[in-house]
């Protein structure tokens, strides 16, 4: 089956960016397709290289862009999103793109079921 | 949204974004909409669900300038205008919160949970914030 | 419908709005502070009681064991899966709406 994901917060205040990255990991070890995660509102904070987590804290920064360079999941940082937040394409951590809230809707229609994760 | 326009869907699918946030306390409300914008240019079937403090996106009067913040309220009345017509508000929401349709910006469909219930069940994607 | 809480009932009406909206036969996955949601003994625990015959209710273990709940006892009913089974559950229904 083919998954999208929709990912609303950052990687630190909230759960949500380590729950869809549980839940994605879980899908592809079960043979499923993530075809696009869409970071949104504070979401975006996951595409910034220049996060330094403590050493014995999980890196959801580079866990996301692993994960997307193995398995070819394309991670998608929406633009008006992250302009209000300061990320751009200086700062944004390899296996990320920037691009419009368009790519949202088309996973919303390309994909065979839509996930949400939020706070 | 330049990149998007060579992509041809090839079906329309039910399109829900559900509103449960106050306006201005956060940032979920206003960025919503502007996905709901978006949207309307991708020919899906598309609503917008007002529910429990969501309903408090829509209210008249909202004067933004002591907090220095955009009052985007007046942006839900050009929803027509990209052809979003399917505004829904519960009932039961508006009604905890002592609120009726004259205290919205726009003319809005009011259903009451249980209608609301069976409309929430058919969708094909949710989008919440 | 898959429905997924991720609030604690104790503070938040999340849960409240999902059971009054989610239609009959619709799953509800608790997860994140949703868990607590699932726990016997809350003031919340009896309004998902009430439900059980309406909804088909589950559990993140793994939010669960990280809340240190593993020995908890949960309402009667309630299945724990782990993020495996939570991706099965959006695979077995249509869609999924997230209650945050």
């Amino acid at each position: 089956m083919k998954f999208g994901i929709l990912v609303n917060e950052g990687p630190f205040t909230h759960q949500a960016s380590d729950s869809a990255y549980q839940f994605a990991k879980a899908a592809l070890e079960k043979g499923h397709e993530i075809m696009r995660v869409f970071f949104y509102h504070d979401g975006v904070n996951n595409a910034n290289k220049l996060s330094e987590p403590q050493a014995d804290d999980r890196n959801l920064v580079e866990l996301w862009g692993k994960l997307g360079e193995e398995h070819g999941v394309d991670l998608v940082v929406c633009v008006a999103a992250a302009l209000r937040r300061g990320i751009k394409d200086d700062i944004l951590a390899p296996g990320f793109r920037i691009s419009g809230l368009g790519q949202l809707i088309e996973a919303g229609i390309v994909s065979d079921r839509l996930v949400v994760f939020g706070d | 949204m330049m990149e998007d326009d060579d992509f041809e869907p090839e079906a329309i699918k039910r399109f829900m974004y559900v509103n449960r946030k106050a306006p201005y306390g956060t940032i979920y409300a206003l960025e919503s909409l502007e996905t709901v914008l978006i949207s309307a240019a991708f020919d899906q079937d598309v609503s917008v669900v007002f529910l429990d403090d969501g309903v408090f996106q829509l209210t008249k009067g909202q004067d933004t300038t002591g907090i220095n913040m955009k009052n985007f309220s007046p942006t839900f009345r050009a929803l027509e205008g990209y052809d979003v017509e399917k505004l829904y508000f519960e009932k039961e929401s508006l009604e905890a919160r002592g609120l009726t349709a004259d205290d919205l910006v726009v003319e809005v469909e009011i259903l009451s949970t249980d209608e609301l219930r069976e409309i929430m069940a058919a969708q094909d994607v949710v989008i919440s914030a | 419908m898959l429905h997924t809480v991720n609030k604690s009932p104790l503070e938040r009406n999340t849960l409240e709005s999902c059971m009054r909206l989610a239609k009959a036969g619709s799953a509800i996955l608790l997860i994140e502070d949703g868990v607590y949601g699932a726990l016997r003994g809350t003031r919340a625990a009896d309004a998902v009681a009430a439900r059980m015959n309406d909804f088909k209710f589950y559990v993140l273990g793994p939010d669960v064991a990280a809340r240190g709940l593993s020995e908890a006892p949960l309402i009667d009913g309630i299945e724990v899966v782990d993020y495996g089974g939570f991706v099965d559950l959006v695979a077995e229904h249509e869609a999924q709406q997230a209650w945050l």
